[in-house]
C-alpha cells in the first residue's frame, strides 16, 4: 500500500459494481417465466379491481336486469336469480379481495416481522416470552377463533375482517423472521453497529432487515395469498363483510340460491376461478422470486 | 485505566440450561494508557470472551470491569453506553464479516459521524476521514466508495482501525486482528499498533500467536481454560516462563534453525526449575502467586 495521505483525486471513479449487481437481478427477472406469468396475472387482476368498478354505473348488489340470464352482450357474466349483474359483482369482488389481501397480509406481516426481529435480535428472556406467545397463537385453531370472533361482531367490514385475519396468521412469519434474525444478529457488523452507538431499532432496520429483504418480500406475498384464502373461507360460510361484495360472498350466495342445481355456471365459476387464479399466481410469483434471489435455484 | 477484577463468565448450556460452561474464571488484569497487553491463549481459553466483555457486548457473570473509575457493567441506558464507546472501541478478527455486504465499506465512517459528530460539516469530516486513513496508511482513492468485496482483508482491517481512530479513543480492543491477514500486511498492522501505543492508547491485544504477542506487547497474559496461567511483563514471561503450560506453549513454537528433536533433547537435558503453583480453594477462584515483581503464575489445571 502506498503512502498517499490525503491525496486529492480521492473521488472514487464511476462505480462499476452497483449497476451491474442491480441489472443482474433484473437480467434473471426478465428471463424467469414463473415470475413473469405470476406477476402478469396478479397485475392484470389488480388493474381489473382498480379500474373495473369505474366503468360500472350501478352498485354490485342492485337488481338491474332480467333474472338468471346467461352471459350476453349486455351483462358480460350474466345475472343472478335476482337480476344482479355478475360482472359488476366480480370486479367489485376482486377489488375487495386485493384489499383484504393487502390489509390482512399487511397486519400479519407487521406483527410477524416485529415479533420475529425483536425475538431474534434480543434473545434471552425476551426471545423466550415472544416465542412462547408465537407458539400459542400458532397452535390456536385460527379458523375457529375467527369464526367465533367475527360472528360476535354486529357490523362487519372488510377492515375488521382483515384485522382479525392479520391477528391470527402472523405466527409462521414471526418464526421464519426470528430464525433469520437470530443468525444475522451474531454477525460482526451488528456488533460494530452497536460499537458505533446505534440503537437497537436502528440496527434492526438498517443492518439486519436489508440483508433479508428478499425473504421479507416473499413472506409478505405468502401472507397476502393466505389472507385472501382465509377471507374467502369466512365469506363462504357467511361471515364476510355485511356491507359489500367479495368473491367469497358471491360463492356463498351462488350456493345458497342453488346455482349449481340450476346449472347457472356463470354465477359460481367466475368468483371461484378468480380466487384460484389470484392465489396460485401469487404462489407462482413467489417461486419465481425465490429463483431470482437464490442463485442455486436459477435455471440457466 | 482499564481494570478487570475477578471477572467470571459462566454460560448456561444444554437443553434446559442445566449445564455450566465456565468461559472465564477469576481473571484480574489492568491496562494502562500507552500500554499493549496481550491476551494469549488457545481456542476456548476465554480470550475473545474477555474482549467482548470489555466492549460491553457480553455481560460478565461476576466481578467488575472498571474503566476510568466507572464499573462498565453498571452502565445503563443508550446515552451512557454511547459515551463509553466514544472512548473504547474494538476491531474484530474477521474483517470480511465486519462489513454489511450490501453497503459500501466507508459506511462504517458515516455511522460514526451520524452517531457522534452530527454537527461536523462535510468538508471537515472528509478531512478527518482522510487523516484517519493516512494514519493507517491507506490510499483514500483505493478504499472510499468501494464495496467490501472489492477490498482485501488487510485494507478492510485497516479501514476498521481508521474507523476507531475517528473517535478520541483511549482503549482499543484488538481481537485477533492479525490472524486473517497475510504475512506482508501483518507487519503493517503490527507497526500501526505500535504507533498508536506511542500516542498513548491502551491496547488489549487478543491473540493466539505467541510471537505476535512478543512482538507488540508490554505485558502478556497467558490464559488457559478461562483462568490466567501466567501474567507479567512480556520480556519476563517469554524469557522465564514459570507455569508448566507456558513452558509447553513456548516449546511448541517452531524454530527456523532447529528440529523438534533438538528442542526436545535440549529441554530434557536442562529441565527448568519447578515453581510452586497456587492452589484453587474451589471451582470458582483462581488465585495468582507473585513470583517476581509483577510476574504472576496461576493455578495448575492439569
Amino acid at each position: 500500500m502506498t503512502n498517499v495521505a490525503g491525496a486529492p483525486g480521492a473521488q472514487p471513479a464511476a462505480e462499476p459494481a452497483a449497476p451491474r449487481k442491480g441489472s443482474e437481478t433484473l437480467h434473471y427477472a426478465r428471463r424467469n417465466p414463473k415470475l413473469l406469468i405470476g406477476l402478469g396475472i396478479v397485475l392484470a387482476f389488480l388493474l381489473l379491481g382498480l379500474i373495473g368498478p369505474l366503468f360500472v354505473d350501478h352498485g354490485p348488489n342492485e337488481y338491474v336486469g332480467p333474472q338468471s340470464q346467461p352471459p350476453s352482450g349486455e351483462f358480460w357474466l350474466g345475472t343472478t336469480s335476482f337480476g344482479q349483474d355478475i360482472w359488476a359483482q366480480f370486479v367489485f369482488g376482486v377489488r375487495t379481495t386485493f384489499l383484504i389481501g393487502v390489509f390482512g397480509g399487511g397486519v400479519a406481516f407487521v406483527i410477524g416481522t416485529a415479533v420475529g426481529f425483536i425475538a431474534g435480535y434480543k434473545g434471552g428472556i425476551v426471545d423466550e416470552i415472544l416465542n412462547m406467545l408465537t407458539n400459542v397463537v400458532l397452535v390456536l385453531p385460527a379458523m375457529v377463533v375467527l369464526i367465533v370472533a367475527i360472528a360476535y361482531l354486529d357490523a362487519r367490514g372488510v377492515f375488521v375482517q382483515g384485522l382479525f385475519i392479520g391477528l391470527t396468521s402472523w405466527p409462521w412469519a414471526a418464526r421464519a423472521v426470528r430464525s433469520q434474525a437470530l443468525s444475522l444478529a451474531t454477525r460482526d457488523y451488528v456488533d460494530l453497529a452497536r460499537l458505533s452507538g446505534r440503537r437497537t431499532g436502528k440496527i434492526i432496520t438498517t443492518e439486519i432487515a436489508p440483508n433479508m429483504s428478499s425473504y421479507l418480500v416473499m413472506s409478505f406475498i405468502l401472507l397476502f395469498g393466505g389472507a385472501i384464502l382465509i377471507a374467502a373461507g369466512l365469506d363462504f360460510i357467511g361471515l364476510g363483510p355485511s356491507d359489500g361484495v367479495s368473491l367469497g360472498l358471491m360463492l356463498e350466495s351462488a350456493v345458497a340460491w342453488s346455482a349449481l342445481q340450476f346449472g347457472m355456471w356463470w354465477w359460481f365459476v367466475p368468483p371461484g376461478l378468480g380466487i384460484t387464479v389470484i392465489v396460485s399466481s401469487l404462489y407462482i410469483l413467489n417461486v419465481g422470486l425465490d429463483e431470482i434471489f437464490n442463485p442455486k435455484l436459477r435455471e440457466l | 485505566m482499564l481494570e478487570l477484577s475477578h471477572v467470571h463468565k459462566v454460560y448456561r448450556v444444554g437443553a434446559f440450561g442445566g449445564g455450566r460452561l465456565r468461559a472465564v474464571r477469576d481473571v484480574s488484569l489492568t491496562v494502562e494508557p500507552g500500554e499493549v497487553v496481550s491476551l494469549i491463549g488457545e481456542s476456548g481459553s476465554g480470550k475473545s470472551t474477555l474482549g467482548k466483555m470489555v466492549l460491553g457486548l457480553s455481560r460478565p457473570t461476576g466481578g467488575t470491569i472498571t474503566f476510568d473509575g466507572t464499573d462498565i457493567t453498571t452502565i445503563r441506558g443508550h446515552a451512557a453506553r454511547k459515551e463509553y464507546y466514544r472512548r473504547v472501541q474494538g476491531v474484530f478478527q474477521d474483517p470480511f464479516s465486519c462489513f454489511n455486504p450490501i453497503f459500501k465499506a466507508d459506511r462504517v465512517f458515516e455511522m460514526i459521524r451520524t452517531s457522534y459528530f452530527p454537527g461536523v460539516s462535510d468538508a471537515d469530516w472528509r478531512d478527518r476521514v482522510l487523516a484517519a486513513l493516512a494514519t493507517v496508511r491507506l490510499d483514500p482513492g483505493n478504499v472510499l466508495g468501494k464495496y467490501p468485496h472489492q477490498l482485501s482483508g488487510g485494507q478492510l482491517q485497516r479501514v476498521l482501525i481508521a474507523r476507531a481512530l475517528l473517535l478520541d479513543i483511549k482503549l482499543l480492543v484488538a481481537d485477533e486482528i492479525i490472524s486473517m491477514l497475510d504475512a506482508s500486511t501483518r507487519i503493517d498492522v503490527l507497526n500501526l499498533l505500535s504507533d498508536l501505543k506511542e500516542r498513548g492508547l491502551g491496547i488489549l491485544f487478543v491473540t493466539h500467536d505467541l510471537s505476535l504477542g512478543n512482538y507488540v506487547s508490554d505485558k502478556s497474559v497467558i490464559l488457559r481454560k478461562g483462568a490466567v496461567a501466567e501474567m507479567g511483563p512480556t520480556l519476563r514471561v517469554f524469557e522465564n516462563p514459570l507455569h508448566p503450560y507456558s513452558r509447553h506453549l513456548l516449546s511448541c513454537v517452531p524454530q527456523l534453525h532447529r528440529t523438534w528433536a533438538e528442542v526436545d533433547a535440549e529441554l530434557a537435558a536442562n529441565p527448568p526449575e519447578d515453581v510452586v503453583l497456587p492452589v484453587a480453594a474451589d471451582e470458582e477462584s483462581a488465585p495468582l502467586l507473585e513470583v517476581e515483581e509483577g510476574h504472576f503464575v496461576g493455578i495448575d489445571q492439569g
